[in-house]
């Protein structure tokens, strides 16, 4: 017979408790209703800031669930334990055999006068972050120098906050009651030294004060702290702890517990044995956990409960690390040594900013610590609180990697890996051993570790280095190789085909990963040691990329869009106006890029070599906007013009960009050129980045934006410009070589053993004997260089390629229409698609 | 032969395929239809729309074989579909259309 498990509220716990049965309950004897208070399912919300990066709540999917009815919007407002239902604020109502309280908790806000005002906020959902962007918004509109927050709460959870609200471009202001930022994760020493680090990164410490009262001051709000301070704000987030959403169990008779939290025993039942409570809401035997991994230990212990298995809570592991960027703190353990003869261990160097304590217990038994402005100890040493110490505590505060440190070997079994989803080494080194497991993505899918705060992958990899795994690196399941091995193999053997090389070296036909790959190298080659080819020469044309294949970058339209190639960001009047004119005339969206040119969005597969056409003769040429190969140079103004400008920078940019355009390469490759050390190009952002200095130019190399953004470290400084080019050809044709696929020059210098120095020793002297060779293959290439539109527009075969239908040539794709959003065309996604159901 | 010209579409001759790759054929009541030359010569045809980006972009995809399978991977979001039977291998809850392909006098025909 089916059973109804009713779960009141869809967050993490209440999502993993429903994962966890859906996969366990292979009979199907549960039917699986959730009822959720927000618009959208469950999402990472320990993830929340990541949010403001790209403000895409997709990258927070939790991963949606089959088989379970989900009621979203419309919460649990009252629960009838008599007749056994639940009924949400629509009216709905739901009869359950089990109910399962997982409703989290909400922001705790101080009742402050003027809490409730406009421009008062709290930070726990995606909702809250899209009113506070929409405020700040605002705020940097009414344009009254730099806009201001305040932050209510010096916790974990407002500093994260306080990093947000700096990212979207405002001072904040931290206030925190007690006399240390993070009280309750580190201690006076740490609070010091944390404090001076968030000060660098822009924000405005007020320790031991807090808020008096808020009042409205037109538009924007005044603060006034009990020490006194005024603070003139634009808007104000609360973030001063949590209280349990315990209202529901409160309403219903249940009870809860001293300090709120709807009251369980080790097994998570409430004094009412059919609901039970998971999560920040519940509160196992009198105490809440604010952190998710006891929630999932929770939503664990109760799925097997529902399936006829038992089980206690084992308490919880407290450990925490902050967040943010650029500032490590970490606490794991009895970092207040509260521990009887408890004795505590401090390094700590103000000059080189860190602070670095541990707790250990007089027979050498670490019992936790506290880690501020280095914590790349806190990997390995949170797994091994309550084992003794396999070192001398000094060895085991070194950073990684510098020598005394000690490596995962140490680690004993059980030592906790993953705290997210409590993953012990054993269990991970058993998966290893006996499961096959060969990579992270394969450990991930087989354990769990490294899903949530993705903090424990580093270890996860160590842990497969120390099982003697090697990580492969075969580029995909029809090469054992990887990218660096079958440019050698091409190389070497002179074979010019896809099909040869992998009927000779490799299995199967192929697939969109490896032909791309072996297209660019077989370009490359082309280019660099043979007469040149063209990218949709033979059967290369089979191999590339949609984007290379019609040289133009898809839009989710299906449409393409337009980069001419504008070197350096310098561009003539003349040049400005054909392409408004081709852009009238085609009806194309037009954009200045992030890289100093125009884009032109829209065209459909049939225009573009009649736009291109048009391009061409008026002496333009492709921008390589598609390709995995050098973009844009980006230049500032520089000596012509600038008053500081110390070289012509503008005129040495786009002597690179030409230099460089068109050679195939295994990313994306950036540059900058700078005229001074004011550095306007943003120059150190890029792969290879120049500024000017009295005497020369400095040569910076292996930076990106991105996601993971660099900056370039120095390789060369004050050379002329000869030399500034010749290291340049032989970095990027070293790197064309050697690295591996879709990797930027950055993780390629990081892996190189040596790093920058051992670059330094192949590029500038000579250490490998191959800077003849590589100085030889840029050379061919920059004779061999051909404008690739021109390529396609001289041969009938290659344009007969570029139409909507093969049958009907010149017929318009009737998929594709347009609506206009300020003044210009924007795509119109189709309706229903073509699908089959299954 | 006359009969199969009153009941199929021309598609191009054989010819025009490149191995690896595709092409798209407009069907006289506006749908599309994607076909397929994989490298080791069988042609097929499926609904050319990406059902999870909702473009009709599938001709202009990457074939490849995944253990044996042979697939499109989608311009867009990459996600990968049988081509034998129309199913996406990377979230088997979709699939899509499927067309009978076939060559007669050098002449590709397909089945609407
Ligand atoms: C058009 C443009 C945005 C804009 O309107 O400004 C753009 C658009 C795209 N970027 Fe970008 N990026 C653009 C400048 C940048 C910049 C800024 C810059 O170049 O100075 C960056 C950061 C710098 C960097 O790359 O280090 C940037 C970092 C990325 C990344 C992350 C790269 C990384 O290594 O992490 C991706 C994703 C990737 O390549 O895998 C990306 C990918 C893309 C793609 C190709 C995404 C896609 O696959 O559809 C976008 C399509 C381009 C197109 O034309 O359809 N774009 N992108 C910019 C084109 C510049 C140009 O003239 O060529
Ligand atoms: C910005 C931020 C950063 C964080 N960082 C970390 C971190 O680094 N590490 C860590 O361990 N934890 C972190 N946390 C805490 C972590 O997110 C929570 O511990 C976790 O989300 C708790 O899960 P939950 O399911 O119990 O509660 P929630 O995720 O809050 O979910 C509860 C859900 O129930 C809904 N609900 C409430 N009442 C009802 C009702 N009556 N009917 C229906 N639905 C209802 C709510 O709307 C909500 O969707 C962070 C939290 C935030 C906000
Ligand atoms: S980097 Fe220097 S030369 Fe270039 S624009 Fe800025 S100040 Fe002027
Ligand atoms: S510790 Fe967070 S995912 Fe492993």
């Amino acid at each position: 017979m089916t059973r109804t498990l009713v779960v009141a509220g869809h967050g993490m716990v209440g999502h993993r408790l429903v994962a966890e049965l859906r996969a366990a309950d292979t009979e199907g004897t549960w039917r699986v209703v959730v009822l959720g208070e927000e618009p959208r399912p469950a999402y990472d919300r320990v993830a929340l800031t990541s949010y403001v990066d790209g403000w895409d709540a997709q990258a927070l999917d939790l991963g949606a669930h089959t088989g379970v009815e989900l009621r979203l919007g419309d919460p649990v407002v009252a629960v009838d334990r008599e007749a056994r239902t639940v009924t949400t604020a629509s009216g709905h109502t739901e009869t359950y055999d089990a109910l399962v309280l997982a409703t989290g908790s909400k922001p705790f806000v101080p009742p402050v006068p003027g809490h409730d005002l406009p421009g008062c906020f709290v930070y726990r959902t995606i909702e809250d972050l899209d009113a506070i962007r929409e405020a700040v918004e605002n705020a940097k509109a009414r344009k009254r120098g730099r806009a201001a927050a305040m932050v209510v709460g010096g916790g974990l959870l407002g500093l994260e906050a306080a990093k947000a609200l700096r990212d979207m471009g405002l001072s904040p202001h931290v206030v925190e009651m007690a006399p240390r930022l993070m009280p309750i994760q580190v201690d006076d020493g740490g609070g010091n030294l944390l404090r001076k680090l968030v000060t660098e990164l822009d924000l405005t410490v007020h320790t031991g004060t807090s808020a008096a009262k808020i009042e409205p001051d037109g538009d924007r709000l005044t603060a006034s702290l009990t020490n006194g301070t005024e603070l003139d704000l634009d808007l104000i987030v609360f973030s001063a702890g949590v209280r349990p959403r315990d209202e529901l169990a409160r309403a219903a008779g249940l009870a809860v517990g001293e300090r709120g939290g709807v009251l369980v025993d080790s097994a998570c039942r409430t004094s009412d044995p059919a609901i039970w409570a998971i999560g920040e809401c519940a509160a196992v035997e009198g105490r809440c956990y604010g952190l998710v991994a006891p929630g999932y230990t929770m939503a664990e212990l109760v799925a097997g409960q529902l399936l006829g298995k038992d089980g206690e809570f084992p308490g919880a592991d407290l450990s925490t690390k902050l967040k943010l960027m650029g500032v490590d703190v970490a606490s794991f353990g009895d970092a207040h040594a509260a521990t009887e003869g408890a004795l505590e261990v401090v390094l700590a160097d103000a000059v080189s900013g860190y602070y670095k304590k541990l707790v250990v217990s007089p027979d050498g038994v670490l019992l936790g610590g506290i880690l501020v402005g280095d914590a790349s100890a806190y990997n390995l040493l949170r797994p091994l609180v309550g084992s003794p110490l396999p070192a001398d505590p000094a060895a085991m505060l070194a950073p990684e990697g510098a020598s005394g440190s000690v490596g995962v070997d140490a680690l004993p079994d059980e030592a906790g890996i993953c705290s997210c989803n409590n993953v012990t080494k054993g269990a991970i080194t058993e998966a290893i051993r006996t499961q096959g497991c060969d990579s992270v993505a394969a450990i991930k899918g087989c354990t769990r570790a490294g899903t949530t705060c993705g903090s424990c992958v580093p270890m996860l990899s160590k842990l497969l280095d120390a099982c003697g795994v090697v990580q492969s690196k075969a580029v995909c399941e029809h090469f054992t190789h990887s990218r660096r091995e079958l440019f050698e193999i091409i190389k070497a053997t002179r074979i010019t085909t896809f099909g040869e090389l992998i009927a000779k070296h490799g299995t199967g036909t192929g697939c969109a990963i490896c032909k791309p790959a072996v297209a660019s190298i077989l370009a490359t080659i082309g280019t660099t040691e043979r007469d040149g080819v063209h990218v949709l020469d033979g059967e290369l044309a089979s191999l590339q990329d949609t984007n290379d294949h019609f040289l133009a970058n898809m839009q989710r339209n299906g449409t393409y869009s337009v980069v001419p190639r504008i070197a350096g960001g310098e561009i003539t009047p003349a040049k400005l106006k054909v392409i408004a004119e081709v852009a009238e005339e085609f009806g194309l969206y037009t954009k200045i890029t992030g890289g100093q040119r125009i884009d032109m969005f829209g065209a459909t597969v049939d225009q573009l070599p009649h736009i291109w056409k048009r391009l061409v003769d008026a002496g333009m040429e492709s921008g390589h906007a598609y390709g995995k190969s050098l973009r844009t140079v980006k230049s500032c103004v520089g000596s012509t013009w600038c008053r500081y400008g110390v070289q012509d920078s503008v005129g040495m940019a786009v002597e690179l960009e030409l230099r460089y355009r068109g050679l195939r390469s295994p990313h994306k490759l950036k540059a900058g050129v700078s005229g001074c050390a004011r550095e306007c190009a943003e120059a150190r952002g890029k792969d290879f980045g120049v500024i000017a200095t009295e005497k020369g130019w400095n040569l910076y190399v292996g930076g990106n934006g991105g996601t993971f953004p660099r900056h370039a470290e120095l390789l060369v400084s004050d050379v002329d410009s000869e030399s500034l080019i010749r290291y340049i050809d032989r970095f990027i044709m070293f790197y064309v070589r050697t690295a591996d696929r879709l990797q930027r020059t950055a993780p390629w210098i990081e892996e190189m053993e040596g790093g920058l120095d051992h670059l330094r020793e192949v590029i500038v002297d000579d250490k490998l004997g191959i800077c003849e060779e590589l100085d030889a293959a840029m050379a061919k290439h920059v004779e061999n260089y051909a404008d690739e539109w021109r390529g396609v527009l001289e041969d009938p075969e290659k344009l007969a390629r570029f139409t909507s239908f093969v049958n009907a040539p010149g017929a318009p794709d009737p998929t594709i229409s347009f609506s206009a959003e300020r003044e210009q065309k924007v795509p119109v996604l189709l309706g229903v698609p073509e699908v089959v159901s299954r | 032969m006359t009969t199969m010209q009153t009941r199929t579409v021309v598609v191009c001759e054989l010819a025009r395929l490149i191995p690896g790759r595709g092409v798209a054929a407009l069907l006289p009541d506006g749908r599309q239809v994607a076909i397929f030359l994989t490298a080791s010569g069988d042609l097929y045809g499926l609904s050319n729309i990406d059902p999870f980006a909702r473009a009709a972009v599938l001709s202009r995809g990457l074939v490849g074989d995944v253990g044996g399978a042979p697939f499109v991977a989608s311009p867009l979001l990459k996600q990968r579909f049988d081509l034998r039977t129309g199913v996406c291998l990377d979230d088997e809850s979709v699939a899509i259309r499927t067309y009978e392909v076939h060559v007669a006098d050098g002449v590709v025909h397909v089945n609407p």
